[in-house]
């Protein structure tokens, strides 16, 4: 093909700025948004001609309504007497009560599990492995199941184990010792909450005054001073009593102690184990990508072990694996939804029984969508400061 | 580059003399190596024994493997020290086809069949043509003939009859197949330069990735005959598909996305140059690419769907985790979920360790190259 024609001045286009690439840009955004508002527009109309035949008014008004349905395991009071708020309230409290807890222990065992698999101990390394495969390949769901059918078949409460003495698991769930917290212990509890605060600061004085001298600091005095003599000096001084309560058989339950219900304890097992095993991978993957130099050149300097892992691999490791735990932890929350089969009242299983109760289903998954989405922004948002101050920091 | 043949080998490194039977040796360095580790050693050891002959005794020593039919006093009788396995046969039809028509159930079996043998070939690398997805419209529309009959001579089965393995499998393949495109083009969406197309992808994936699927479910179950005009409903199968299908595209979309985000700038400003418009430049030079990038990830994908599958039970969908729960009601066998759960989990655990075996070498393969 020749080319000996000169090339045509560019086409000025009719609409100024708006060539052809922009009116195509602009002609399929309208299609998309007009196709996306048609069928939420037809959705909606639909919705609203239902829920009138059905005589469902809209709107949150219900919420003050008595609720009338049962909560069996709440940390605040509850009966069925109160409002659909407070009920949702309760929900929300079992939920965190599970995610909270949960993503603490999964943490510390998938971490364990994690190092257990990179141990130069055959048996250990093996073990982990066994352990990260096999809980990863069953449905949650499944295992949920399987844990609550075991905690059924426990003995009854005048059979129960006793693994140590003052604590009993039987088919009423664990039951373990506990201290009574009122409001004399609290104020102990958060003058030591004050304390670690206080402490928190000086030593970020501490950390800045020695980047400018290089002298260390010690820093284990004011911290015992501030976290724990201050508050046992304000125990003395109020004369709070901090008693174990031991949780004792009578007749054919437990008084006393801290009840772990059968249901909260086989979702606390089934998420725990379950997470721990994503956990597990994360921090192995993670120790592994720390470069064989780093801890070569650790072990050159002659650093004493603790250190090495502490100031040397642990920072770089981490970096890699924070972004993916944030989403285990966010799975375990949302998996927490799971409690629904198992009759353990979370959130999502009060949001249903209300749906079947008053018929407001719009109202009850967006309550479920709000509760969801501001526990996932808020784990997000703490993760995502979290690695703002463990990233590297580049010069 | 000239081969040296006149030169001698170097001296290998002098090893140390290795002696003593290979067995201790090995012991000794992967169990013993110092006093910490042999402490750890035998801990492990004496609980995994303890467990072992634990399992064996329930298991098998004092287990029972078969009863005649419907009568489970052998299994009573050997309560709480022994398995009873013979409630599997007793109840595996079921357990793996529901309510199938039992003599019509040669057919879910065949697509069960179908299904694994479809999976193979997909893992093949020689079979990463066009020609697969021919094969696989073709290998789903025969499934979904097997399911449902009504022509050729067998009788139709309407879908609140199918139950067990094959609904898990149509769900989680049917989730994959049609969840799988929509991700692509979200994913697109969402690395789109027009304003408004990337903030409607943008806030579909946040919204189903910022709730549980089992909220997903429930409105799949409650909301959508809400949603619908009236009178027009359809099946409570196809409600949950398509929760799954929705659920699956935002999951898809994000790992297809993080694909995209690793083709080289240069692969797009060639494509531009070469006057490709924007379907075909995405179509034939950067999808390629950015899928193969993620293929472990998406596998990964693929094992958490196959696995959320189990959450329709909530709904009430007869997948394999339901008719395993709903064949334990049957009140002669109700205390032996334990030994049902075990033989379907490992079913569950069949199918996504053979797909996590696959990840791994397919890692294994693009580390390598």
């Amino acid at each position: 093909m020749t080319t000996d024609h000169p090339r045509p001045p560019p086409r000025r286009s009719l609409f100024g700025a708006w060539g052809p690439r922009e009116l195509k840009g602009l002609f399929w955004q309208v299609l998309v948004v007009g196709i996306a508002v048609a069928v939420v527009a037809f959705l909606w109309s639909n919705t609203v001609t239902n829920l009138s035949a059905r005589r469902i008014t809209t709107g949150f008004a219900f919420l003050g309504r008595e609720a009338g349905m049962p909560i069996a395991d709440s940390l605040l009071s509850y009966s069925p007497k109160d409002t659909y708020l407070w009920a949702f309230v309760v929900g929300v409290t079992n939920t965190l009560r599970v995610a909270v807890i949960g993503i603490v222990l999964a943490t510390i065992l998938g971490t364990l599990i994690g190092i257990s698999r990179l141990s130069a101990n055959w048996l250990l390394s093996r073990l982990a492995a066994v352990y990260v495969e096999v809980l990863r390949d069953i449905p949650l769901l499944l295992q949920l199941l399987f844990w609550y059918v075991l905690m059924q078949a426990l003995p009854a409460a005048r059979l129960a184990w006793r693994p140590v003495d003052g604590v009993f698991l039987s088919n009423r769930g664990l039951i373990l010792p506990s201290i009574p917290i009122g409001t004399p212990q609290l104020w102990v509890l958060s003058t030591a909450a004050l304390g670690l605060v206080v402490f928190y600061l000086i030593r970020r004085w501490q950390i800045a005054q020695q980047m400018q001298d290089g002298k260390p600091r010690k820093a284990w005095p004011i911290a015992l001073g501030l976290i724990v003599v201050l508050p046992a000096l304000v125990s003395v001084l109020l004369g709070v009593s901090w008693k174990i309560e031991w949780p004792e058989l009578r007749g054919f339950n437990f008084v006393g102690g801290l009840t772990l219900a059968p249901e909260y304890f086989a979702l606390l097992i089934a998420l725990v184990t379950y997470t721990s095993a994503f956990i597990a991978e994360i921090v192995r993957s993670g120790i592994q990508s720390v470069p064989r130099g780093q801890w070569d050149a650790a072990n050159a300097l002659g650093l004493r072990r603790s250190f090495m892992l502490r100031q040397i691999i642990l920072p770089q490791a981490l970096r890699v694996i924070v972004p993916p735990m944030t989403s285990q932890y966010l799975n375990l929350t949302k998996n927490s939804s799971l409690a629904v089969a198992i009759g353990y009242q979370d959130v999502v299983s009060v949001a249903n029984t209300t749906l079947n109760q008053t018929g407001q289903a719009i109202e009850a998954i967006a309550l479920i969508m709000a509760v969801f989405l501001t526990i996932s922004l808020g784990i997000s948002f703490f993760m995502n400061w979290y690695n703002a101050r463990i990233a590297l920091v580049e010069r | 580059m000239t081969v040296i043949t006149d030169i001698p080998d170097a001296p290998r490194a002098a090893r140390r003399p290795q002696m003593g039977n290979p067995v201790l040796r090995w012991l000794r360095t992967n169990l013993f190596s110092s006093i910490p580790n042999a402490i750890i050693s035998l801990v492990l050891l004496a609980i995994l024994a303890k467990g072992i002959v634990s399992f064996v005794q329930w298991g098998i020593a004092n287990a029972v493997w078969l009863t005649p039919a419907n009568d489970s006093s052998a299994c009573r009788a050997v309560r709480g020290v022994g398995a009873c396995w013979a409630i599997i046969p007793e109840k595996y039809r079921f357990i793996l086809f529901g309510t199938y028509p039992f003599d019509e159930q040669w057919r879910p079996a065949l697509s069960v069949l179908l299904f694994i043998a479809l999976f193979y070939l997909s893992t093949r690398r020689a079979w990463w043509r066009r020609e697969l997805i021919y094969l696989w419209i073709g290998a789903l529309a025969l499934i979904s003939l097997l399911m449902w009959g009504g022509v050729l001579g067998l009788s139709y089965v309407s879908q609140d009859r199918w139950g067990g393995l094959p609904v898990t499998l149509i769900l989680a393949t049917f989730g994959l197949a049609f969840g799988f495109p929509l991700g692509i083009l979200v994913a697109l969406g969402r690395r789109s330069k027009l304003p408004a197309i990337r903030s409607l992808c943008v806030l579909y994936v946040e919204l189903i990735r910022g709730v549980p699927l089992v909220s997903l479910l429930f409105m799949a179950s409650v909301m959508f005959p809400l949603f619908m005009p009236g009178g027009f409903n359809i099946d409570k199968l196809l409600r949950a598909q398509i929760a799954i299908i929705l659920f699956a595209g935002a999951y898809l979309a994000e790992v297809v996305r993080g694909g995209l985000q690793a083709v080289p700038r240069g692969q797009y400003e060639a494509a531009d140059a070469l006057g490709l418009s924007y379907w075909r430049k995405n179509r034939l030079i950067i999808l390629p690419q950015a899928i193969r990038h993620v293929i472990p990830p998406l596998v990964n994908t693929f094992i958490a769907f196959f696995k959320d599958t189990s959450l329709v039970l909530i709904i009430g969908i007869f997948d394999l985790l339901t008719t395993a729960k709903t064949a334990i009601i049957d009140p002669a066998w109700q205390q032996f979920s334990v030994e049902v759960y075990i033989f379907v989990a490992a079913i569950y655990f069949a199918f996504c360790f053979a797909m996590s075996r696959y990840s791994r070498s397919l890692e294994a393969h693009t580390t390598s190259r």
